[in-house]
């Protein structure tokens, strides 16, 4: 019940954001401030998403494969892989680390 | 923006491109992202969330990052509505996508409830690419469509894959979200202030970690933006009146 609250308070707020995009006047989100916010914002979240999502187990910080498969993802990107090749990357140096260190 | 999108008005002007051109380079972002709903479907499963829950993101969120920022908040053990607002911050850039959007693709008001759902991160990039108003409303047409059955199909692949891979972990498909993540992220981080924001975002999120409950370091590390917009206006501030202490 929890993870249908969740998704369904996702998909209305994320759908609104979009629709109210498209319909407000430009002056109200075109101030320069409201702009540079609406910019960084994405950055310091993905930021903390991406440290999180590769050194938490729960409430504890561990060093673990998946460090290093987003050690590779990160070099591949610096190569300008396309999208799915550096998530791809990502996932299989995760899993072959996994499977020698068992 | 302002002058990008002065740009993109004039443009709305330019010189033609042939629509078999538009719909090749929309085709190429909707097929090579729309595949990666595969990864999407695999980590929301893997997260514990169910098959219709997977495909109810994929198909009524679908905007990538939120969706892989839920399902990861939720497999942390978040409060739903902490994971929902971490999820909806990352959502926030559509609306300013979509305010360019509008200007560049003149859309009926009817129609505007139902394009809504396509303003997301590749659409705008394809669409804001184009010479033509004609151009741009093919470009996000064919892109948005592409990818949203693409998303929507692959999703469900993902996560029918996972029930049957079981234990997704082992496949290190734990590390496709921040990979996602990663891959975003990268090309945003071009000034310092970027960096900045980002490093500091990083420190908060880690450094929360052990004493907050889930879900809600990232919220904190949200916090990082308004603090370096802060920082960085006192510091041109400064400049302005030549204060002679202020050496960076």
């Amino acid at each position: 019940m929890n993870t249908w609250i969740a998704v369904g308070a996702t998909a209305l707020g994320c759908y609104a954001v979009k629709l109210a995009g498209l319909l407000v006047p430009v002056g109200v989100l075109e101030r320069p401030l409201v702009r540079r916010l609406a910019a960084l914002l994405p950055v310091a979240l993905l930021a903390a998403l991406t440290a999180q999502q590769t050194f938490a187990d729960g409430h504890a910080l561990v060093l673990d494969a998946r460090a290093a498969g987003l050690g590779a993802a990160a070099v591949a990107l610096v190569l300008r892989a396309p999208f799915l090749v550096v998530v791809g990357v990502a996932v299989l140096v995760t899993a072959g680390l996994r499977s020698l260190t068992g | 923006m302002a002058q990008q999108s002065a740009l993109a008005d004039i443009r709305g002007e330019g010189e033609p491109k042939p629509d078999s051109a538009v719909v090749r380079d929309a085709l190429g972002v909707g097929v090579a992202v729309g595949l990666s709903g595969f990864a999407f479907g695999v980590t929301s499963a893997g997260s514990g969330l169910g098959l219709l829950q997977t495909c109810a993101l994929s198909l009524l969120v679908f905007t990538g990052a939120s969706q892989f920022a839920l399902v990861g908040a939720l497999a942390a053990g978040g409060n739903p509505l902490t994971a929902a607002a971490g999820a909806f911050f990352l959502g926030v850039r559509n609306a300013f996508y979509g305010l360019r959007l509008s200007q560049v693709l003149a859309l009926p008001r009817a129609v505007r409830p139902l394009a809504a759902q396509w303003v997301i991160d590749e659409t705008t990039a394809v669409t804001l690419a184009q010479p033509t108003r004609h151009a741009a409303r093919i470009g996000f047409t064919v892109t948005g469509l592409s990818l949203y059955v693409l998303w929507n199909l692959t999703t469900l692949l993902g996560a029918l894959g996972a029930k049957a891979v079981g234990d997704t972990d082992a496949w290190g498909l734990d590390a496709a979200g921040p990979a996602v993540f990663l891959a975003l992220l990268a090309p945003m981080l071009k000034g310092t202030t970027e960096r900045a924001v980002a490093a500091l975002a990083v420190l908060l999120g880690l450094g929360l970690l052990p004493v907050l409950p889930a879900g809600v370091p990232v919220l904190v590390a949200a916090l990082a933006a308004p603090a370096a917009l802060f920082v960085s206006g006192r510091r041109s501030g400064r400049t302005r009146d030549n204060a002679p202490e202020d050496a960076r």
